[in-house]
């Protein structure tokens, strides 16, 4: 199935602002991280374990054990520094 | 009016409290919260920042935290403009303002709201220093803030 992945501020910089991804049924959020970290190159540093990386399914706040679903919009950013 | 703006420009304090509490007779207290550029963050001068967000979860996520802020607390409305874009020292860049019958509760309501902000909507900020331009570490003190309402930010 097919994914949209966002990035936002400084993981935006590093590896544009979105591209489609395929996954596997049943993938979590967290399978995926590991499927572009796997990748090496500018993914495998952007969004490397021990790095402080948020995610979002559909647009609200998850943690990498979050199921996607066929079509779904996921993003992966820094910490959040509003306000 | 709607709850929520993301907006470039600024704001005016004077006129959003006005309508917030336009045609409610019911309101005795108004408690708002300013935020605004400082010239020095982490040590270095800071000339100017550009604020960035995530359009439409942005707007979600605040919602979410105005509804919650209404089961929580004894309010009658609540106001939140974020600006976005560049912006400059001394720029006015966020506004909570809550109405209540008490002032205790839009008081609490207002911080709670400033608190969840911090650590869950979506914005992060550039800052340009002499050293070049730096991305803005979260702190573990505004996940700290959020904690004391008895809810985990996860966020620094």
């Amino acid at each position: 199935m097919k994914v949209q992945v966002r990035y936002f501020a400084s993981l935006r910089e590093a590896l544009g602002p979105t591209e489609a991804v395929d996954v596997p049924a049943g993938s979590t959020l967290g399978g995926l991280r590991d499927a572009l970290l796997a990748r090496g190159g500018r993914h495998a540093e952007a969004l490397a374990r021990g790095r402080a990386v948020r995610c979002a399914l559909d647009q609200t706040m998850s943690d990498e054990s979050a199921v996607l679903r066929d079509g779904a919009e996921v993003a992966f950013f820094p910490p959040v520094t509003g306000g | 009016m709607s709850r929520v703006s993301i907006q470039t420009t600024d704001f005016d304090l004077s006129a959003e409290v006005a309508a917030l509490r336009a045609g409610d007779a019911g309101v005795g207290a108004v408690a708002s919260f300013v935020g605004t550029v400082r010239d020095r963050n982490d040590g270095s001068s800071v000339s100017g920042m550009e604020l960035e967000h995530y359009p439409g979860m942005t707007e979600r996520a605040i919602e979410a935290m105005i509804d919650e802020a209404q089961r929580r607390f004894d309010i009658r409305a609540a106001r939140v403009v974020h600006r976005v874009g560049p912006l400059r020292p001394g720029d006015q860049i966020v506004l909570v303002a809550v109405s209540s019958a008490h002032r205790g509760q839009a008081f609490q309501a207002c911080e709670f709201l400033m608190d969840y902000l911090k650590t869950q909507a979506p914005f992060w900020k550039k800052e340009a220093t002499p050293a070049g331009a730096r991305w803005v570490d979260a702190r573990v003190a505004d996940d700290g803030a959020l904690a004391r309402w008895g809810i985990q930010a996860n966020n620094a």
